[in-house]
């Protein structure tokens, strides 16, 4: 069976000025893939995944996300895809509870829907204390778990994470990886941006950014035996450095 | 539709959650109304006067009793000679000094006429012009009693016929400066207030990065922005009625006019001032550049919206730019409605061009927001 791809990027630019963040790059990802989308800081993964997204427009090149093209149809895009930011963007003066209200509500699910849903995430994610707290008020780990979640209201067929692991303890960032492995058996396709190589390991295909090109793009197994090297950490430093 | 009431529901939860703000909102206005109403003044009072009388006669001791009862001067002291006078008017302890000549008296009755001398400290040229009407209006009075004494019996068939002026102050009586006052700084807080919460709410979303999340949702420009804006129109509508409260209740300012027709024109401008700050957000990354540039738009506002100084005094090329300032349509408004009674057709001209503003603005404001840079 072929796998449908739900992301193609074909020679993908964007330039700031003179400045090429994203260079080309040209990609597939499958549907119910967990795609790793590695690079230095800097590399340009960020804007790369924000002209997936539909927030900024390329400067050449195609991409089409989830059926839609990104120049014609961003708005498609949004309805199709959820997006986790770097920078943690619930509100914090909302709590728990007022922050899945919005975020369900202005991707235009009834509120009877919220209200279900709400009461199987705050489940789930064992929240049931502080569901009427106000999300400022949580650990670091807690709110990144509740932004996924949030980010999968409205069941996207794609969701954008990026490195949504920053700064969160082994722990946590375990039961996160469990929660993206449940999200893509259930068929979401899920795009990670990382700097954690061991959570390079977990993913179907890996990509690497250097300088706004992708170097590398296989499956952990073939690029390991491709750089003849054990870890996604020695391959990630063999590209990086050049 | 519900996709605005979802954002309405969460704009006024953030608001009403924020307790630092609550105060910023509706006290400190408040504060204002009363404080700068009562100062905010152009009456002159409690001159600083003083003189030289070098005569000592029963005429300039009854001219320098006349002096002391009015209201408005306060007589300090006598000087022995204008040049030491001088030296407090320097220093800034007199405002206005009377000079009587010698044989003051003695010419008045031998000649008929006689000369005096008035220094007045014109620093601030336009107070200097009202204490010199004042001064002159009690010399009047002064020389009218004077005259009558002074006329032989046999003069009576030769006395000149003089007219006399009595003013009829319409629409504000008394004179009082506070009914003059009290709607148009309304007017200012209601916009200012307005203008920077609107301003900053959205930059301030740029800063926390959530409106890069709200930018990925499928949400609609007009949802989003009529859902931001939608609260800050009531809170405006909530601060025009405690504003109005108060003017009543503690100037006793009149509204003759109606009600209705101040809160319909209140709804237009309100969407002109929104509009504005919204405009205003979408170019600015940070709440400080929102805040200068949105205090840059007031300042000019308020000094050229007629509020404190006559705009028909105003040059030619300036009173051309206050056209664009929708604070002045909202001043005379006011002003009309509350205290002339105007009626809608009164303020016809008023509710058209702020209607223009209004779509104007709205129509940057939707264009400049956009979703995909």
């Amino acid at each position: 069976m072929i796998k449908q791809n739900v992301i193609e990027a074909t020679q993908l630019t964007k330039k700031f000025g003179n400045f090429t963040a994203v260079n080309a790059i040209t990609f597939k990802v499958a549907k119910g893939e967990i795609f790793g989308f590695l690079g230095a800081n800097g590399a340009g993964k960020t804007t790369a995944m924000k002209m997936l997204i539909g927030i900024s427009n390329p400067t050449s090149g195609q991409a089409n996300v989830a059926g839609f093209d990104v120049y014609k149809n961003a708005e498609d895009i949004k309805k199709n895809i959820g997006y986790m930011s770097q920078k943690f963007a619930l509100y914090d003066d909302l709590t728990v509870k007022e922050n899945i209200t919005f975020f369900g509500g202005i991707y235009g699910l009834k509120r009877a829907v919220i209200k279900e849903k709400a009461t199987v995430l705050i489940d789930e994610l064992g929240l049931h204390d502080v569901a009427n707290d106000l999300v400022g008020s949580l650990p670091l780990g807690w709110k990144q778990k509740l932004a996924f979640s949030v980010a999968l209201l409205h069941n996207p067929k794609i969701i954008f994470l990026d490195e949504p692991t920053g700064g969160v303890d082994p722990i946590t960032r375990r039961q996160f990886w469990e929660l993206i492995y449940k999200t893509a058996d259930n068929g979401t396709t899920v795009f990670v941006t990382t700097h954690y190589m061991d959570e390079a390991e977990y993913c179907d295909r890996v990509s690497i950014m250097v300088d706004g090109k992708i170097e590398a793009l296989d499956t952990p197994k073939k690029l390991k035996e491709q750089f003849k090297v054990n870890s996604m950490n020695d391959v990630f430093l063999k590209l990086a450095r050049g | 539709m519900k996709t605005i009431l979802f954002i309405i529901q969460k704009e006024f939860k953030q608001i009403f959650r924020n307790k630092g703000m609550l105060p910023i909102i509706f006290v400190l206005p408040l504060l204002q109304l009363v404080i700068l109403s009562n100062a905010a003044t152009f009456e002159i009072k409690n001159i600083k006067f003083s003189y030289v009388d070098r005569d000592h006669s029963t005429t300039s001791r009854a001219l320098i009793k006349k002096f002391n009862a009015s209201t408005y001067f306060n007589v300090l002291q006598a000087f022995p000679s204008q040049a030491i006078a001088n030296e407090a008017m320097l220093q800034g302890k007199v405002d206005v000094v009377l000079e009587i000549p010698k044989y003051f008296e003695r010419n008045l009755q031998k000649e008929k006429h006689t000369k005096l001398g008035i220094t007045i400290n014109a620093i601030d040229g336009a107070a200097a012009g009202v204490e010199n009407v004042y001064v002159t209006q009690i010399l009047q009075q002064f020389n009218k009693k004077l005259a009558t004494k002074l006329m032989q019996p046999t003069d009576v068939k030769n006395r000149p016929k003089s007219i006399e002026s009595i003013p009829l102050f319409w629409y504000n009586e008394t004179l009082n400066y506070k009914t003059f006052m009290v709607p148009g700084i309304l007017v200012l807080l209601v916009t200012m207030i307005t203008l920077f919460l609107s301003g900053m709410n959205i930059v301030r979303e740029k800063e926390i990065g959530t409106l890069e999340q709200i930018n990925v949702t499928p949400i609609k420009k007009y949802q989003f922005i009529i859902g931001k804006l939608f609260p800050f129109w009531v809170i405006g509508f909530g601060l025009l009625t405690i504003g109005l409260i108060l003017g009543k209740v503690i100037f006793n300012v009149p509204i003759i006019g109606s009600l209705p027709l101040i809160y319909f024109y209140t709804g237009i401008y309100l969407f002109v001032i929104l509009g504005m700050g919204f405009f205003i957000s979408n170019f600015t990354d940070t709440q400080q550049q929102a805040m200068f540039i949105a205090w840059f738009f007031v300042v000019i506002f308020i000094l050229m919206s007629g509020l404190f100084t006559p705009i028909e005094s105003m040059p030619q090329w300036a009173q051309q730019i206050t056209e664009l300032n929708p604070v002045k349509y909202f001043v005379q408004v006011m002003r009309m409605v509350m205290l002339k009674g105007a009626s809608f057709t009164d303020i016809l001209p008023q509710i058209l061009k702020t209607a223009t503003y209004a779509i104007v603005m709205n129509g940057l404001a939707v264009w400049s927001y956009k979703k995909t840079n």
